[in-house]
Protein backbone atom coordinates (compact mmCIF):
# COMPACT_ATOMS: atom_id res chain seq x y z
CA UNK A 1 0.00 0.00 0.00
CA UNK A 2 2.15 2.89 -1.18
CA UNK A 3 1.86 5.93 -3.66
CA UNK A 4 4.34 6.80 -6.05
CA UNK A 5 6.57 10.02 -5.39
CA UNK A 6 8.96 11.47 -8.15
CA UNK A 7 11.82 12.88 -7.00
CA UNK A 8 13.50 15.87 -9.68
CA UNK A 9 17.12 16.82 -9.43
CA UNK A 10 17.50 20.75 -10.01
CA UNK A 11 20.02 23.27 -9.58
CA UNK A 12 19.27 26.16 -6.70
CA UNK A 13 19.58 28.73 -9.40
CA UNK A 14 17.09 31.63 -10.59
CA UNK A 15 14.29 30.17 -12.92
CA UNK A 16 14.87 26.23 -13.16
CA UNK A 17 11.42 25.84 -10.41
CA UNK A 18 9.98 27.74 -13.21
CA UNK A 19 11.63 25.97 -16.23
CA UNK A 20 10.56 22.37 -14.71
CA UNK A 21 6.69 23.13 -13.92
CA UNK A 22 6.52 24.36 -17.43
CA UNK A 23 7.92 21.29 -18.68
CA UNK A 24 5.21 19.26 -16.95
CA UNK A 25 2.55 21.79 -17.56
CA UNK A 26 3.45 20.93 -21.37
CA UNK A 27 3.10 17.74 -20.64
CA UNK A 28 -0.31 18.17 -19.13
CA UNK A 29 0.48 16.57 -15.76
CA UNK A 30 -1.49 17.88 -13.09
CA UNK A 31 0.49 17.77 -9.20
CA UNK A 32 -1.12 16.98 -6.40
CA UNK A 33 1.37 17.84 -4.09
CA UNK A 34 5.07 19.84 -4.79
CA UNK A 35 7.47 20.05 -1.93
CA UNK A 36 11.16 20.74 -1.94
CA UNK A 37 14.30 19.90 -0.76
CA UNK A 38 17.60 22.23 -0.91
CA UNK A 39 21.05 22.43 -0.44
CA UNK A 40 23.35 25.78 -1.73
CA UNK A 41 23.85 24.56 -4.66
CA UNK A 42 21.09 22.02 -5.36
CA UNK A 43 17.73 20.55 -4.58
CA UNK A 44 15.48 18.19 -4.84
CA UNK A 45 11.99 18.26 -6.32
CA UNK A 46 9.31 15.96 -4.76
CA UNK A 47 5.75 15.41 -6.68
CA UNK A 48 2.97 13.49 -6.53
CA UNK A 49 0.92 13.40 -9.53
CA UNK A 50 -2.05 12.75 -11.06
CA UNK A 51 0.00 10.40 -13.89
CA UNK A 52 3.23 8.81 -12.58
CA UNK A 53 4.08 7.49 -16.19
CA UNK A 54 3.03 10.19 -18.12
CA UNK A 55 5.07 12.72 -15.64
CA UNK A 56 8.02 10.35 -15.43
CA UNK A 57 8.49 10.28 -19.78
CA UNK A 58 7.83 14.15 -19.89
CA UNK A 59 10.67 14.62 -17.44
CA UNK A 60 13.11 12.46 -19.11
CA UNK A 61 12.54 14.07 -22.33
CA UNK A 62 13.25 17.08 -21.00
CA UNK A 63 16.73 16.06 -19.51
CA UNK A 64 16.11 15.73 -16.47
CA UNK A 65 17.33 12.59 -14.13
CA UNK A 66 14.72 11.53 -11.62
CA UNK A 67 13.99 8.87 -9.72
CA UNK A 68 10.29 7.01 -8.25
CA UNK A 69 9.68 5.92 -4.91
CA UNK A 70 7.08 4.68 -3.09
CA UNK A 71 6.16 6.56 -0.19
CA UNK A 72 3.28 6.44 1.94
CA UNK A 73 0.14 8.53 1.81
CA UNK A 74 -2.36 8.90 4.63
CA UNK A 75 -5.52 10.89 4.91
CA UNK A 76 -5.38 13.07 8.39
CA UNK A 77 -8.92 14.07 9.88
CA UNK A 78 -8.65 17.92 9.25
CA UNK A 79 -9.06 18.93 12.96
CA UNK A 80 -6.61 19.43 15.88
CA UNK A 81 -4.84 16.25 16.83
CA UNK A 82 -4.94 14.31 13.56
CA UNK A 83 -1.48 14.58 12.74
CA UNK A 84 -0.59 13.53 16.37
CA UNK A 85 -2.67 10.63 16.22
CA UNK A 86 -0.94 9.70 13.03
CA UNK A 87 2.76 9.56 14.31
CA UNK A 88 1.52 8.43 17.63
CA UNK A 89 0.42 5.54 15.94
CA UNK A 90 4.04 5.43 14.12
CA UNK A 91 6.26 6.09 17.11
CA UNK A 92 4.76 3.09 18.62
CA UNK A 93 5.43 0.65 16.05
CA UNK A 94 9.30 2.62 16.07
CA UNK A 95 9.07 3.86 12.30
CA UNK A 96 11.23 6.16 11.70
CA UNK A 97 10.24 8.84 9.59
CA UNK A 98 12.61 10.08 7.57
CA UNK A 99 11.08 13.02 5.93
CA UNK A 100 6.86 13.89 5.46
CA UNK A 101 4.55 16.58 3.65
CA UNK A 102 1.17 17.81 4.33
CA UNK A 103 -1.14 18.91 1.45
CA UNK A 104 -4.89 19.58 1.02
CA UNK A 105 -6.77 17.83 -1.53
CA UNK A 106 -8.53 20.09 -3.64
CA UNK A 107 -11.68 18.47 -3.40
CA UNK A 108 -13.05 19.73 0.38
CA UNK A 109 -12.61 15.72 1.33
CA UNK A 110 -12.26 16.90 5.12
CA UNK A 111 -9.11 15.55 5.00
CA UNK A 112 -5.34 16.41 4.65
CA UNK A 113 -3.28 14.01 3.37
CA UNK A 114 0.34 13.30 4.20
CA UNK A 115 2.87 11.84 2.67
CA UNK A 116 5.65 9.80 5.14
CA UNK A 117 9.32 8.59 3.54
CA UNK A 118 9.94 5.68 5.87
CA UNK A 119 11.76 2.55 5.46
CA UNK A 120 8.77 0.23 5.42
CA UNK A 121 5.79 1.45 3.67
CA UNK A 122 4.25 -2.13 4.79
CA UNK A 123 4.91 -2.04 8.12
CA UNK A 124 3.79 1.51 9.01
CA UNK A 125 0.81 0.85 6.73
CA UNK A 126 -0.34 -2.04 9.02
CA UNK A 127 0.36 0.50 12.14
CA UNK A 128 -2.11 2.97 11.02
CA UNK A 129 -4.73 0.39 9.69
CA UNK A 130 -4.73 -1.16 12.92
CA UNK A 131 -5.24 2.42 14.41
CA UNK A 132 -8.46 2.89 11.69
CA UNK A 133 -6.11 5.51 10.20
CA UNK A 134 -7.01 5.89 6.37
CA UNK A 135 -3.70 4.77 4.40
CA UNK A 136 -4.48 6.03 0.45
CA UNK A 137 -3.47 4.37 -2.52
CA UNK A 138 -2.01 5.24 -6.24
CA UNK A 139 -5.76 5.04 -7.47
CA UNK A 140 -7.29 7.78 -4.77
CA UNK A 141 -4.30 10.19 -5.25
CA UNK A 142 -5.62 10.08 -9.44
CA UNK A 143 -9.08 11.13 -8.00
CA UNK A 144 -8.04 13.36 -5.45
CA UNK B 1 77.48 -4.30 -15.50
CA UNK B 2 75.92 -0.81 -16.73
CA UNK B 3 76.25 -1.54 -21.01
CA UNK B 4 76.07 1.60 -23.63
CA UNK B 5 75.75 1.46 -27.14
CA UNK B 6 78.07 4.63 -27.32
CA UNK B 7 80.14 4.71 -24.33
CA UNK B 8 82.18 7.42 -25.63
CA UNK B 9 78.85 10.37 -26.14
CA UNK B 10 76.99 8.69 -23.59
CA UNK B 11 79.48 9.10 -20.37
CA UNK B 12 81.27 12.02 -22.01
CA UNK B 13 82.26 14.91 -20.27
CA UNK B 14 79.99 18.06 -19.52
CA UNK B 15 82.63 20.24 -21.31
CA UNK B 16 82.64 17.73 -24.55
CA UNK B 17 78.96 17.66 -24.57
CA UNK B 18 78.76 21.55 -24.07
CA UNK B 19 81.47 21.52 -27.52
CA UNK B 20 79.31 19.61 -29.75
CA UNK B 21 76.30 21.49 -28.69
CA UNK B 22 77.97 24.82 -29.61
CA UNK B 23 79.26 23.61 -32.72
CA UNK B 24 76.09 21.48 -34.18
CA UNK B 25 73.44 24.35 -32.71
CA UNK B 26 75.81 27.28 -34.85
CA UNK B 27 75.33 24.75 -37.88
CA UNK B 28 72.23 23.72 -37.44
CA UNK B 29 71.14 27.82 -37.30
CA UNK B 30 72.81 28.69 -39.85
CA UNK B 31 71.30 25.53 -42.22
CA UNK B 32 67.60 26.62 -41.29
CA UNK B 33 68.54 30.07 -42.49
CA UNK B 34 69.31 29.24 -45.59
CA UNK B 35 67.26 26.38 -46.19
CA UNK B 36 63.96 27.59 -44.21
CA UNK B 37 61.94 30.79 -45.10
CA UNK B 38 59.42 30.10 -42.70
CA UNK B 39 62.36 30.39 -39.81
CA UNK B 40 64.17 33.08 -41.48
CA UNK B 41 61.01 35.04 -41.40
CA UNK B 42 60.59 34.60 -37.81
CA UNK B 43 64.51 34.92 -36.83
CA UNK B 44 63.67 38.34 -38.85
CA UNK B 45 60.89 39.12 -36.97
CA UNK B 46 63.32 39.39 -33.98
CA UNK B 47 66.01 41.23 -36.02
CA UNK B 48 68.04 37.84 -35.69
CA UNK B 49 70.67 36.86 -38.68
CA UNK B 50 72.79 33.66 -37.94
CA UNK B 51 75.80 35.66 -36.66
CA UNK B 52 73.84 36.28 -33.73
CA UNK B 53 74.29 32.59 -32.32
CA UNK B 54 77.88 31.61 -31.05
CA UNK B 55 76.99 28.77 -29.05
CA UNK B 56 74.38 27.16 -27.02
CA UNK B 57 74.89 30.14 -24.66
CA UNK B 58 72.98 32.10 -27.60
CA UNK B 59 70.32 29.83 -27.73
CA UNK B 60 67.66 31.95 -25.66
CA UNK B 61 68.02 34.85 -28.34
CA UNK B 62 65.85 32.73 -30.81
CA UNK B 63 62.34 32.36 -31.04
CA UNK B 64 60.07 29.36 -29.78
CA UNK B 65 58.48 27.00 -32.20
CA UNK B 66 55.30 26.07 -31.22
CA UNK B 67 52.68 23.20 -32.28
CA UNK B 68 50.84 26.02 -34.07
CA UNK B 69 53.55 26.96 -36.48
CA UNK B 70 53.58 23.49 -37.70
CA UNK B 71 50.35 23.55 -38.72
CA UNK B 72 50.54 26.55 -40.03
CA UNK B 73 53.40 25.08 -42.04
CA UNK B 74 52.36 21.85 -42.85
CA UNK B 75 52.74 19.95 -44.92
CA UNK B 76 56.35 21.19 -46.07
CA UNK B 77 57.09 24.82 -44.95
CA UNK B 78 59.47 23.26 -42.38
CA UNK B 79 61.13 20.90 -44.26
CA UNK B 80 65.21 21.88 -44.64
CA UNK B 81 66.29 19.69 -47.26
CA UNK B 82 65.12 18.81 -51.03
CA UNK B 83 62.87 15.91 -50.91
CA UNK B 84 64.93 13.92 -53.15
CA UNK B 85 66.75 13.30 -50.08
CA UNK B 86 64.36 12.72 -47.57
CA UNK B 87 63.65 9.11 -47.16
CA UNK B 88 60.73 8.46 -44.24
CA UNK B 89 58.04 10.39 -43.24
CA UNK B 90 56.50 9.84 -39.50
CA UNK B 91 53.08 11.80 -38.47
CA UNK B 92 51.42 12.31 -35.28
CA UNK B 93 48.27 10.40 -34.22
CA UNK B 94 46.46 13.87 -34.63
CA UNK B 95 44.46 13.86 -31.36
CA UNK B 96 44.53 17.39 -30.79
CA UNK B 97 44.22 18.67 -34.14
CA UNK B 98 45.86 18.48 -37.51
CA UNK B 99 48.24 15.70 -37.59
CA UNK B 100 51.89 16.50 -37.58
CA UNK B 101 54.35 15.22 -40.80
CA UNK B 102 57.88 14.90 -39.96
CA UNK B 103 60.61 14.42 -42.36
CA UNK B 104 63.76 12.48 -42.13
CA UNK B 105 66.91 11.97 -44.37
CA UNK B 106 68.42 8.32 -44.05
CA UNK B 107 71.09 9.91 -41.42
CA UNK B 108 68.19 11.20 -39.28
CA UNK B 109 67.26 8.05 -39.61
CA UNK B 110 70.35 6.53 -38.37
CA UNK B 111 70.88 8.90 -35.55
CA UNK B 112 67.08 8.51 -34.43
CA UNK B 113 67.64 4.57 -34.47
CA UNK B 114 70.88 5.10 -32.77
CA UNK B 115 69.12 6.46 -29.87
CA UNK B 116 66.65 4.12 -29.61
CA UNK B 117 69.70 1.78 -29.56
CA UNK B 118 71.50 3.66 -26.34
CA UNK B 119 67.84 2.93 -24.39
CA UNK B 120 68.06 -0.70 -25.58
CA UNK B 121 71.20 -1.11 -24.27
CA UNK B 122 70.49 1.03 -21.01
CA UNK B 123 67.97 -1.37 -20.48
CA UNK B 124 70.65 -3.91 -20.24
CA UNK B 125 69.91 -5.25 -24.26
CA UNK B 126 72.74 -6.63 -26.00
CA UNK B 127 73.04 -8.89 -29.21
CA UNK B 128 72.16 -12.00 -27.71
CA UNK B 129 68.54 -10.99 -27.08
CA UNK B 130 65.44 -11.21 -28.41
CA UNK B 131 63.86 -8.01 -28.56
CA UNK B 132 59.56 -7.93 -29.19
CA UNK B 133 58.48 -4.47 -30.42
CA UNK B 134 55.03 -4.40 -29.86
CA UNK B 135 54.79 -0.95 -30.76
CA UNK B 136 52.32 0.20 -33.62
CA UNK B 137 54.11 0.08 -37.09
CA UNK B 138 53.06 2.70 -39.54
CA UNK B 139 52.83 6.56 -39.53
CA UNK B 140 53.55 6.32 -35.63
CA UNK B 141 56.89 6.13 -34.58
CA UNK B 142 57.39 3.33 -31.70
CA UNK B 143 57.80 0.63 -34.21
CA UNK B 144 59.69 1.68 -36.46
CA UNK B 145 61.89 3.84 -33.99
CA UNK B 146 62.41 0.51 -31.34
CA UNK B 147 63.34 -1.81 -34.48
CA UNK B 148 65.38 0.19 -35.62
CA UNK B 149 67.29 0.42 -32.27
CA UNK B 150 67.03 -3.26 -31.95
CA UNK B 151 68.89 -4.01 -35.10
CA UNK B 152 71.69 -1.59 -33.94
CA UNK B 153 71.88 -3.35 -30.65
CA UNK B 154 72.08 -6.75 -33.12
CA UNK B 155 68.82 -7.82 -30.93
CA UNK B 156 67.12 -10.99 -32.62
CA UNK B 157 63.54 -8.53 -33.42
CA UNK B 158 60.70 -9.82 -33.35
CA UNK B 159 57.99 -6.95 -35.03
CA UNK B 160 55.21 -8.59 -33.60
CA UNK B 161 53.30 -4.71 -34.03
CA UNK B 162 50.28 -3.88 -31.69
CA UNK B 163 47.55 -6.21 -31.02
CA UNK B 164 46.59 -10.44 -30.79
CA UNK B 165 47.68 -10.10 -27.33
CA UNK B 166 47.87 -14.14 -27.16
CA UNK B 167 49.99 -14.43 -30.24
CA UNK B 168 52.34 -11.90 -28.57
CA UNK B 169 52.62 -13.89 -25.82
CA UNK B 170 52.81 -16.71 -27.40
CA UNK B 171 56.21 -15.39 -29.12
CA UNK B 172 56.78 -13.89 -25.67
CA UNK B 173 57.16 -17.53 -24.38
CA UNK B 174 57.91 -19.62 -27.69
CA UNK B 175 60.78 -17.23 -28.80
CA UNK B 176 62.29 -16.89 -25.60
CA UNK B 177 61.77 -12.88 -25.69
CA UNK B 178 63.38 -10.85 -23.42
CA UNK B 179 63.09 -7.45 -23.53
CA UNK B 180 59.31 -5.96 -24.27
CA UNK B 181 58.96 -2.83 -26.26
CA UNK B 182 55.28 -1.66 -25.73
CA UNK B 183 53.17 1.38 -24.29
CA UNK B 184 52.71 0.93 -20.46
CA UNK B 185 48.84 0.20 -20.54
CA UNK B 186 49.61 -2.43 -23.68
CA UNK B 187 52.40 -4.59 -21.37
CA UNK B 188 49.93 -3.89 -18.21
CA UNK B 189 47.06 -5.35 -20.92
CA UNK B 190 49.88 -8.35 -22.01
CA UNK B 191 50.58 -8.88 -17.73
CA UNK B 192 46.93 -9.41 -17.84
CA UNK B 193 45.88 -11.66 -19.96
CA UNK B 194 48.85 -13.87 -19.11
CA UNK B 195 47.35 -14.14 -16.03
CA UNK B 196 44.16 -14.91 -17.69
CA UNK B 197 46.15 -17.85 -19.69
CA UNK B 198 47.59 -19.36 -16.23
CA UNK B 199 51.54 -18.00 -16.77
CA UNK B 200 53.36 -16.74 -14.27
CA UNK B 201 55.97 -14.84 -14.35
CA UNK B 202 59.00 -17.08 -14.06
CA UNK B 203 57.49 -19.34 -16.82
CA UNK B 204 58.02 -16.21 -19.40
CA UNK B 205 61.61 -15.22 -20.03
CA UNK B 206 61.24 -11.47 -20.57
CA UNK B 207 64.10 -9.36 -18.13
CA UNK B 208 63.18 -5.66 -19.35
CA UNK B 209 60.69 -3.75 -20.80
CA UNK B 210 60.97 0.10 -22.36
CA UNK B 211 57.62 1.14 -22.28
CA UNK B 212 56.65 4.89 -23.50
CA UNK B 213 54.33 7.17 -25.61
CA UNK B 214 52.13 8.02 -22.91
CA UNK B 215 51.96 9.18 -19.08
CA UNK B 216 52.08 6.44 -16.70
CA UNK B 217 53.07 6.54 -12.49
CA UNK B 218 55.24 4.95 -10.49
CA UNK B 219 52.48 2.51 -9.44
CA UNK B 220 52.03 1.14 -12.40
CA UNK B 221 55.43 0.59 -13.14
CA UNK B 222 55.66 -1.54 -9.79
CA UNK B 223 52.31 -3.11 -11.16
CA UNK B 224 53.73 -4.02 -14.60
CA UNK B 225 57.76 -5.20 -12.73
CA UNK B 226 55.38 -7.68 -10.59
CA UNK B 227 53.13 -9.20 -13.31
CA UNK B 228 55.87 -9.72 -15.82
CA UNK B 229 58.58 -10.24 -13.19
CA UNK B 230 60.72 -7.52 -15.53
CA UNK B 231 62.22 -4.11 -14.94
CA UNK B 232 60.41 -1.73 -16.59
CA UNK B 233 62.06 1.26 -18.60
CA UNK B 234 60.24 4.44 -19.39
CA UNK B 235 62.00 5.75 -22.53
CA UNK B 236 60.76 9.78 -24.10
CA UNK B 237 60.37 11.28 -27.71
CA UNK B 238 57.99 13.16 -29.94
CA UNK B 239 57.69 12.65 -33.14
CA UNK B 240 58.24 16.40 -34.20
CA UNK B 241 62.17 15.77 -32.72
CA UNK B 242 62.39 12.22 -34.43
CA UNK B 243 60.36 10.07 -31.98
CA UNK B 244 61.13 7.44 -29.08
CA UNK B 245 64.28 7.62 -27.50
CA UNK B 246 64.81 11.67 -27.49
CA UNK B 247 65.39 10.59 -23.61
CA UNK B 248 65.68 7.30 -21.80
CA UNK B 249 65.83 5.53 -18.67
CA UNK B 250 69.06 3.64 -17.77
CA UNK B 251 69.09 1.46 -14.49
CA UNK B 252 68.79 3.89 -11.98
CA UNK B 253 65.36 4.86 -12.72
CA UNK B 254 65.40 7.88 -11.74
CA UNK B 255 64.76 10.02 -14.45
CA UNK B 256 65.16 9.75 -18.22
CA UNK B 257 68.79 10.53 -19.74
CA UNK B 258 68.55 13.28 -22.64
CA UNK B 259 70.59 12.60 -26.08
CA UNK B 260 72.42 15.97 -25.41
CA UNK B 261 74.48 15.39 -28.40
CA UNK B 262 71.31 14.81 -30.27
CA UNK B 263 69.38 18.00 -28.39
CA UNK B 264 69.45 20.97 -26.30
CA UNK B 265 66.87 20.82 -23.72
CA UNK B 266 65.73 24.35 -21.95
CA UNK B 267 63.36 24.62 -19.46
CA UNK B 268 60.96 27.64 -19.49
CA UNK B 269 58.42 29.60 -17.71
CA UNK B 270 55.26 29.04 -19.34
CA UNK B 271 53.74 32.16 -19.41
CA UNK B 272 56.81 33.96 -19.81
CA UNK B 273 59.12 32.55 -22.18
CA UNK B 274 62.05 32.84 -19.54
CA UNK B 275 64.62 30.00 -19.12
CA UNK B 276 64.36 28.92 -15.83
CA UNK B 277 68.00 27.67 -13.66
CA UNK B 278 68.52 23.88 -13.46
CA UNK B 279 65.71 22.16 -11.47
CA UNK B 280 62.75 24.25 -11.71
CA UNK B 281 59.73 23.22 -13.06
CA UNK B 282 58.18 24.51 -15.97
CA UNK B 283 58.12 23.73 -19.98
CA UNK B 284 60.40 21.72 -21.59
CA UNK B 285 62.07 23.44 -24.70
CA UNK B 286 63.87 21.15 -27.10
CA UNK B 287 66.09 22.29 -29.87
CA UNK B 288 67.31 18.94 -32.51
CA UNK B 289 70.97 19.84 -33.72
CA UNK B 290 71.60 17.16 -36.04
CA UNK B 291 68.91 16.71 -37.71
CA UNK B 292 68.86 17.52 -41.59
CA UNK B 293 65.11 17.25 -42.81
CA UNK B 294 62.86 18.14 -40.08
CA UNK B 295 65.13 20.62 -37.30
CA UNK B 296 63.53 22.30 -34.73
CA UNK B 297 64.69 24.91 -32.76
CA UNK B 298 63.28 25.63 -29.76
CA UNK B 299 59.97 23.36 -29.64
CA UNK B 300 57.62 23.67 -27.14
CA UNK B 301 56.95 20.67 -26.04
CA UNK B 302 54.29 21.63 -23.63
CA UNK B 303 55.39 18.67 -21.51
CA UNK B 304 55.80 20.30 -17.40
CA UNK B 305 59.06 18.83 -16.07
CA UNK B 306 62.34 19.11 -14.40
CA UNK B 307 66.19 18.63 -14.86
CA UNK B 308 68.85 17.15 -13.04
CA UNK B 309 72.95 17.25 -14.32
CA UNK B 310 73.24 15.36 -10.97
CA UNK B 311 75.74 12.52 -11.37
CA UNK B 312 73.60 9.52 -12.30
CA UNK B 313 74.69 5.66 -10.72
CA UNK B 314 74.94 4.39 -14.10
CA UNK B 315 77.87 6.82 -15.33
CA UNK B 316 75.57 8.62 -18.14
CA UNK B 317 76.31 12.36 -18.07
CA UNK B 318 73.59 13.71 -19.98
CA UNK B 319 70.91 15.91 -18.49
CA UNK B 320 68.14 13.65 -16.96
CA UNK B 321 64.84 14.67 -17.12
CA UNK B 322 61.55 13.45 -14.82
CA UNK B 323 58.50 12.33 -15.55
CA UNK B 324 56.68 14.83 -17.23
CA UNK B 325 54.26 16.38 -14.81
CA UNK B 326 51.59 17.42 -16.93
CA UNK B 327 50.81 19.70 -19.67
CA UNK B 328 51.46 23.48 -19.82
CA UNK B 329 48.43 24.63 -21.77
CA UNK B 330 45.81 23.05 -19.47
CA UNK B 331 47.98 24.02 -16.21
CA UNK B 332 46.18 25.94 -13.66
CA UNK B 333 47.79 27.41 -10.82
CA UNK B 334 45.49 28.19 -7.64
CA UNK B 335 46.57 29.28 -4.59
CA UNK B 336 49.91 28.78 -5.95
CA UNK B 337 49.56 24.87 -6.16
CA UNK B 338 49.75 23.20 -9.75
CA UNK B 339 46.71 21.64 -10.87
CA UNK B 340 46.08 19.79 -13.79
CA UNK B 341 42.44 19.29 -14.83
CA UNK B 342 44.01 15.43 -15.65
CA UNK B 343 44.24 14.85 -12.10
CA UNK B 344 40.62 16.06 -11.39
CA UNK B 345 38.98 13.83 -14.12
CA UNK B 346 41.15 10.89 -12.54
CA UNK B 347 39.56 11.57 -9.24
CA UNK B 348 36.13 11.82 -10.98
CA UNK B 349 36.03 8.23 -12.63
CA UNK B 350 37.44 6.53 -9.67
CA UNK B 351 34.26 7.76 -7.71
CA UNK B 352 32.05 6.51 -10.76
CA UNK B 353 31.29 10.13 -12.28
CA UNK B 354 31.52 10.60 -16.07
CA UNK B 355 34.22 12.73 -17.35
CA UNK B 356 31.35 15.92 -18.37
CA UNK B 357 33.02 18.63 -16.15
CA UNK B 358 34.01 22.14 -15.91
CA UNK B 359 36.60 23.58 -13.51
CA UNK B 360 35.53 27.28 -12.36
CA UNK B 361 38.67 29.09 -11.00
CA UNK B 362 37.58 32.56 -9.45
CA UNK B 363 39.24 34.59 -7.11
CA UNK B 364 37.47 35.72 -4.21
CA UNK B 365 38.88 38.29 -1.38
CA UNK B 366 42.13 37.53 -2.61
CA UNK B 367 41.85 33.65 -2.00
CA UNK B 368 41.71 31.14 -5.45
CA UNK B 369 38.64 29.03 -5.28
CA UNK B 370 38.26 26.12 -7.21
CA UNK B 371 34.89 25.13 -8.03
CA UNK B 372 34.61 21.25 -9.75
CA UNK B 373 30.86 21.56 -11.69
CA UNK B 374 30.16 17.82 -12.65
CA UNK B 375 26.66 16.70 -14.37
CA UNK B 376 23.93 14.52 -11.89
CA UNK B 377 23.75 11.60 -13.69
CA UNK B 378 20.68 8.98 -13.68
CA UNK B 379 23.39 6.65 -12.05
CA UNK B 380 24.40 8.69 -9.32
CA UNK B 381 20.67 9.96 -8.17
CA UNK B 382 19.00 9.10 -5.39
CA UNK B 383 15.79 10.63 -3.51
CA UNK B 384 18.15 10.69 -0.23
CA UNK B 385 19.62 14.03 0.24
CA UNK B 386 22.31 12.58 3.04
CA UNK B 387 23.66 9.75 0.46
CA UNK B 388 24.17 12.37 -2.12
CA UNK B 389 25.46 15.16 0.52
CA UNK B 390 27.73 11.83 1.61
CA UNK B 391 29.07 11.23 -1.73
CA UNK B 392 29.90 14.70 -2.62
CA UNK B 393 31.53 14.68 0.22
CA UNK B 394 33.93 11.80 -0.76
CA UNK B 395 34.76 13.64 -4.01
CA UNK B 396 35.81 16.69 -2.07
CA UNK B 397 38.05 14.49 0.37
CA UNK B 398 39.44 12.24 -3.11
CA UNK B 399 40.52 15.76 -4.76
CA UNK B 400 41.89 17.30 -1.69
CA UNK B 401 44.01 14.02 -1.32
CA UNK B 402 45.02 14.30 -5.02
CA UNK B 403 46.01 18.08 -5.18
CA UNK B 404 46.49 19.47 -1.73
CA UNK B 405 44.11 21.44 -1.88
CA UNK B 406 40.53 22.64 -1.47
CA UNK B 407 37.92 22.52 -4.00
CA UNK B 408 34.19 22.70 -4.00
CA UNK B 409 32.20 20.41 -5.68
CA UNK B 410 28.90 21.52 -7.20
CA UNK B 411 26.29 19.04 -8.85
CA UNK B 412 24.81 20.58 -11.79
CA UNK B 413 21.56 19.75 -13.96
CA UNK B 414 22.41 17.19 -17.06
CA UNK B 415 24.09 18.07 -19.71
CA UNK B 416 24.30 21.63 -18.86
CA UNK B 417 28.15 22.17 -19.25
CA UNK B 418 28.40 22.83 -22.91
CA UNK B 419 29.23 20.65 -25.51
CA UNK B 420 31.66 21.70 -27.94
CA UNK B 421 32.78 20.10 -31.23
CA UNK B 422 36.02 20.32 -30.74
CA UNK B 423 38.15 20.07 -27.54
CA UNK B 424 35.89 20.32 -24.37
CA UNK B 425 36.34 23.60 -22.65
CA UNK B 426 37.12 22.08 -19.22
CA UNK B 427 38.16 25.24 -17.85
CA UNK B 428 36.87 29.06 -16.97
CA UNK B 429 39.26 30.63 -15.54
CA UNK B 430 37.47 34.26 -13.97
CA UNK B 431 39.95 35.31 -12.14
CA UNK B 432 41.67 39.16 -13.01
CA UNK B 433 44.64 39.55 -11.71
Amino acid sequence: MSIKQISVFIENKPGVLYAMTGVLAQGGVDMRSFTLAETSDFGIARIIVDDVYKASTTLKDAGYVHSISDVLGVAVPDEPGGLSKVLQALTDAQVNVEYMYVFQGHKNTGSAYTIFKVADNAAAAAALSQRGIKVIDQAEIEKL
Amino acid sequence: MERYYQPEIECASREQIKAWQDERLVKQVRHVWDNVPYYRKKMEEKGLTPDDIQSSDDLHKLPFVTKADLREAYPYGLVAKPLKECVRIQSTSGTTGKRVVAFYTQHDIDLWEDCCARAIMAAGGTDEDVCQVSYGYGLFTGGPGLNGGSHKVGCLTIPTSSGNTERQIMFIKDLSATILCCTPSYAAYIGETMKEMGLTPDQIPLKAGIFGAEAWSEEMRQDIQNTLGIKAYDIYGLTELSGPGVSFECSAQTGMHINEDHFIAEIIDPDTGEVLPEGSKGELVFTSITKEAFPLLRYRTRDICMLTREKCSCGRTHVKMCKPMGRSDDMLIIRGVNVFPSQIETVLLNHGYPANYQIIVDRVKNTDTLDVQVEMTPEMFTDNMGEIAKRQKELVDGLRSMLGLAAKVTLVAPKSIVRSEGKAVRVIDKRKI
